[in-house]
């Protein structure tokens, strides 16, 4: 069911209007209804419009006459009511539909949601210390229960988006959000940073992955382990490179020499599905690429070009690509 | 007023006609040349300046509108990288704002306030001419930052932290905020202007239910720039003061707060909304007489929307951070307040469709502009009745669906307005009239290529796309109608070019003018086209809200101003009974000599904080150039 390739998973995975979380599901129901009733209203206008200037065919006096004055006024007045009692309408309706949003229950599954200059950090907390790990770009979530979402901006304001499921709500520095989703249906859902970050804002997306509570359950155990050992000789000159290359002073690797924090923990790169915030699905080739020439890829990115032979470049990405 | 004993007084009712506008024309004159074109302070030459300005500024943010269009039109382009996308999608925005679209509300207003008034110049009129001179300067600072590759690059909005001191490098983002210095500067100055003109040197008899609603519109809007400008001030300065000397009104991690710009920026940027389309709204309800051939319906209830809307305003600036994280509750109260202004707006549209209604309509090209501004408007505003929603707007907030709306509200409910206007205020302001062909040929062009550039971009909002993303994925669902919306400003960018090309066409070979071409009823048609150096020969009474309608035999004037000095009628408040006569001050070089010594100072300032210490020297030295006593006959009341 998972196996659905990333592009064309037929519809749209990143739409207001597609819709799989219990949230959008809602969201989506409130901007059908808002949408129907002022495309009704412009309609109306437009009639009101058209008549009014296809009246004028007639000559008539210029001069305004009370009697005419009247009904005008009478008829301006209704149309204002109707438009106080329309507005009043949405504000109710806004006022209660807010109030759902805001309802977040004690669940046991908390994801801490950091954004930061152009990825997302994400480290699982679960009821007990042991059951916490980090990773990054790619949420996984069980179906038909509801996760909260801990939202914190690490440098700039950067906001979390993934439309399927539920509305947006930033990450701001100092000052941390919440969000709660709810994926109704398993499947892929694509997001995307929302609030303009600088240079790579455009390539700044992430996934969402609903999946039954028992493929969530392997999925998060995987992830607590610590990194695969090399498992042929190639793997294991990867690792040497990746730990003495300045690649360690960035990225953790669990299990190895490999602490650095500034970019995302690729303890399981391999196991993720795409790379760079969503800008590659994951294979040794384009691993290989984006560490041969970040900037070239996604200029402007905080990952530097480190020199390697093309034996070292085959090396490291075999290895992270071997990261299940 | 006293009068000095020594001087013979020459007054308007002891000459014959010819000898009194020769007399008006020699004290009211702008010398011709470069010195005379400096140092003059006459509204007309300085609005008309203004208004060509802000439309060269329009065709420069068109053409980076259009990269943004060619970028966007397939995914993955690489016309344009990031850094120079974000520059563009910047400037564009910042210069839409800044430099075109308050600026040329404010430019109509210079050259039409004071004829529509029935007064000899503007109040202030130094002030005005410096005010010119410093809008110039901010948007030549902008646009040659941006030919160094210095532009902006931070949005119009500019957020912090990305417009701080760590994440925003160089010296972009000081750019912006001094930009904003030298715009709000200007705007101010102009906006005392109006509120001064307005209220003070009305023509006699020109009640306050007597003024034309384009001039209330203008009265609402100063008072707007007056109450909202002072946020913006201390949002750039303290902004600039983080980046510059090391402040942390901004820095969380000092005890700042990343919010609090965004407090600031909205409770003036909200409002600024309103400074872009009051104007506009108001140019509709005074334009639209002429062409439904009877007075517009609900002169009381379209002042009141005006004045309404101006104070709600102030009330629904949150509903640009409902996604920030705010209490919920405090969202929902923004929530009814910026529904509230449907309330105002709809008032308006249905007053111009009962004018239209019992009017005759006569289809011209401003008419038409109209017709297209109620059709696009509309559907502007009420999607901002959508986004106005919280719920609805967590969906849709820094979408897509937020572009279109706003150039909906912008263009349909502004541009389209200020493009009626200027085909219907051409023949004053040129004395010739703009080709009623291709007149209509551009306006057909604009109304079906926005509407086709826009309205799709709805929907890219509902299918997930963000906006200021200079590229997207090919696996995204957007390419599609990105490329409908690519080629439909194509069609829209003819309409625009055909528009300058009238414009610049009739300007020397259009059909000569008549003093009132469209039988209008306000005063501002009561005089030549264009009008001479002193508007009026002879300063007209008004006595009803369309006096040119009320009195087709000719108005009655008022006398006794001098003619060896200029002067003009100061009125009463609310009734505009004659108080007294009051000197118009001459030409003058300072305040271009004050512009300089300001930009100096504040360009400077970008650079080290001792600029405001030495730079102020200049500026004072021109301050006092500007008003020392030169012996002119001003000085002497």
């Amino acid at each position: 069911m998972l196996a659905a390739p990333l592009a064309g998973c037929g519809g749209n995975w990143q739409s207001a209007l597609d819709v799989y979380g219990s949230s959008a599901i809602s969201l989506k129901h409130l901007i059908i209804l808002i949408v129907a009733v002022c495309s009704l209203v412009w309609m109306l206008v437009l009639i009101a419009l058209i008549a009014a200037l296809w009246r004028s065919r007639d000559a008539r006096p210029v001069s305004p006459e009370p009697g005419r004055e009247r009904r005008m006024t009478i008829a301006v007045t209704g149309a204002v009511v109707a438009t106080v009692l329309i507005i009043g309408t949405f504000t109710v309706m806004s006022f209660v539909a807010t109030r759902a949003l805001t309802v977040a229950g004690q669940d046991d599954l908390t994801i801490r949601v950091r954004g930061l200059q152009w990825w997302w950090g994400l480290e699982y907390i679960g009821p007990d210390p042991s059951s916490r790990f980090e990773t990054a770009n790619e949420i996984h979530i069980p179906v038909g229960r509801k996760v909260r979402l801990e939202l914190e901006g690490l440098d700039v304001i950067h906001s979390f988006w993934v439309p399927s499921l539920a509305g947006k709500q930033d990450l701001v520095p100092g000052r941390p959000n919440e969000l709660t989703i709810r994926a109704e249906h398993a499947g892929i859902y694509r997001g995307q940073c929302a609030e303009f970050c600088g240079m790579q804002h455009a390539h700044m997306a992430l996934l969402v992955i609903a999946e039954p509570q028992d493929d969530f359950d392997k999925w998060a155990a995987t992830q607590r382990q610590t990194a695969a050992q090399p498992a042929d000789e190639q793997t294991a000159a990867g690792l040497q490179t990746f730990l003495a290359k300045p690649c360690a002073a960035c990225h953790t690797i669990r299990g190895t020499a490999a602490v650095g924090t500034t970019g995302p923990d690729l303890t399981h790169v391999g196991n993720r599905r795409t790379i760079a915030a969503g800008l590659f699905e994951t294979t040794r080739g384009s691993l290989a690429a984006w560490i041969a020439d970040p900037q070239t890829i996604k200029p402007g990115n905080n990952m530097p070009m480190v020199p390697l032979t093309p034996d070292e470049l085959r090396a490291v990405s075999a290895y992270l690509a071997s990261l299940k | 007023m006293k009068q000095s004993a020594a001087a013979p007084e020459q007054r308007d009712i002891d000459v014959e006609r010819a000898q009194l506008t020769d007399a008006l024309a020699e004290t009211w004159k702008t010398p011709s040349g470069l010195w005379g074109a400096l140092a003059t302070v006459d509204h007309k030459i300085i609005g008309r300046r203004y208004i060509f300005t802000a439309f060269v500024f329009l065709a420069l943010g068109g053409v980076l509108a259009a990269l943004m269009r060619i970028q966007l039109a397939q995914p993955e382009a690489r016309l344009l990288g990031p850094d120079r996308y974000n520059q563009i999608f910047t400037m564009h925005g910042a210069n839409m704002m800044f430099l075109f679209a308050v600026p040329v509300m404010e430019a109509v207003a210079v050259y039409l306030v004071p004829l529509m008034v029935g007064t000899r110049n503007i109040a202030f009129p130094r002030l005005n001419a410096f005010s010119y001179w410093i809008y110039l300067a901010g948007g030549a600072l902008l646009w040659i930052a941006f030919a160094l590759d210095m532009g902006p690059d931070v949005g119009w909005f500019a957020y912090v932290p990305l417009s701080g001191p760590q994440y925003g490098t160089g010296k972009r983002a000081d750019i912006w905020a001094q930009m904003i210095t030298f715009t709000e500067i200007s705007a101010l100055a102009v906006a005392v202007e109006f509120v001064v003109t307005i209220f003070k040197q009305r023509a006699p008899g020109m009640t306050l239910d007597r003024i034309p609603v384009f001039v209330w519109a203008m009265l609402v809007t100063s008072f707007l720039v007056i109450m909202a400008m002072p946020a913006i001030v201390l949002a750039s300065t303290s902004l600039i003061l983080d980046r510059l000397v090391g402040t942390h009104f901004y820095n969380p991690a000092e005890g700042g707060d990343v919010l609090l710009w965004q407090h600031l920026f909205w409770f003036f940027g909200h409002p600024e909304v309103y400074i872009i389309f009051l104007p506009a709204v108001g140019m509709v309800s005074t334009m639209i007489e002429p062409f439904a051939r009877r007075p517009t319906f609900g002169y009381l209830g379209l002042v009141m929307a005006l004045i309404a809307t101006g104070i709600l305003a102030f009330g629904l600036w949150v509903h640009h951070m409902f996604v920030a994280g705010l209490p919920r509750l405090g969202d929902s109260f923004f929530t009814a307040s910026s529904m509230a202004i449907a309330i105002p707006a709809g008032i308006q549209i249905f007053c111009w469709l009962a004018t239209l209604w019992d009017g005759r309509p006569v289809f011209k090209s401003p008419l038409l502009f109209i017709i297209g501004f109620i059709v696009t408007f509309v559907i502007g505003g009420l999607t901002g009745v959508m986004v106005a929603s919280v719920p609805f707007d967590t969906q849709v907030h820094d979408t897509y669906f937020v572009v279109a709306h706003f150039h909906y509200v912008l263009i349909g409910g502004a541009v389209f307005p200020l493009l009626g206007a200027i085909h219907y205020w051409f023949p004053k302001l040129t004395g010739r009239m703009m080709s009623e062909a291709l007149g209509q040929w551009s306006f057909w062009l604009i109304f079906v290529g926005f509407n086709a550039t826009f309205f799709p971009m709805h929907i890219l909002g509902l299918e997930g796309m963000p906006r200021r993303i200079y590229t997207y994925q090919p696996d995204l669902p957007w390419h599609g109608l990105n490329l409908f919306v690519s080629l439909s400003a194509v069609i829209l960018t003819a309409g625009f070019l055909l528009f300058f090309i009238n414009v610049m066409r009739s300007a020397r070979f259009g059909e000569i003018a008549l003093d009132n071409p469209w039988d209008a009823p306000t005063l501002e048609w009561a005089t030549t086209s264009p009008p001479p150096s002193y508007n009026f020969a002879m300063i007209p009474v008004v006595g009803s809200l369309h006096p040119l309608w009320d009195d087709r035999d000719g108005l009655p004037v008022a006398d006794g101003l001098r003619t060896d000095r200029r002067e003009l009628i100061v009125t009463t408040l609310a009734t505009a009974e004659p108080q007294a006569r009051e000197a118009s001050p001459q030409n003058s070089i300072w305040p271009l000599w004050a512009a300089i010594a300001t930009t100096i100072m504040l360009i400077w300032s970008i650079f080290s904080p001792w600029a405001v210490v030495w730079g102020s020297i200049p500026a004072a030295v021109a301050l006092i150039g500007w008003f020392w006593p030169k012996g002119t006959p001003e000085d002497e009341s």
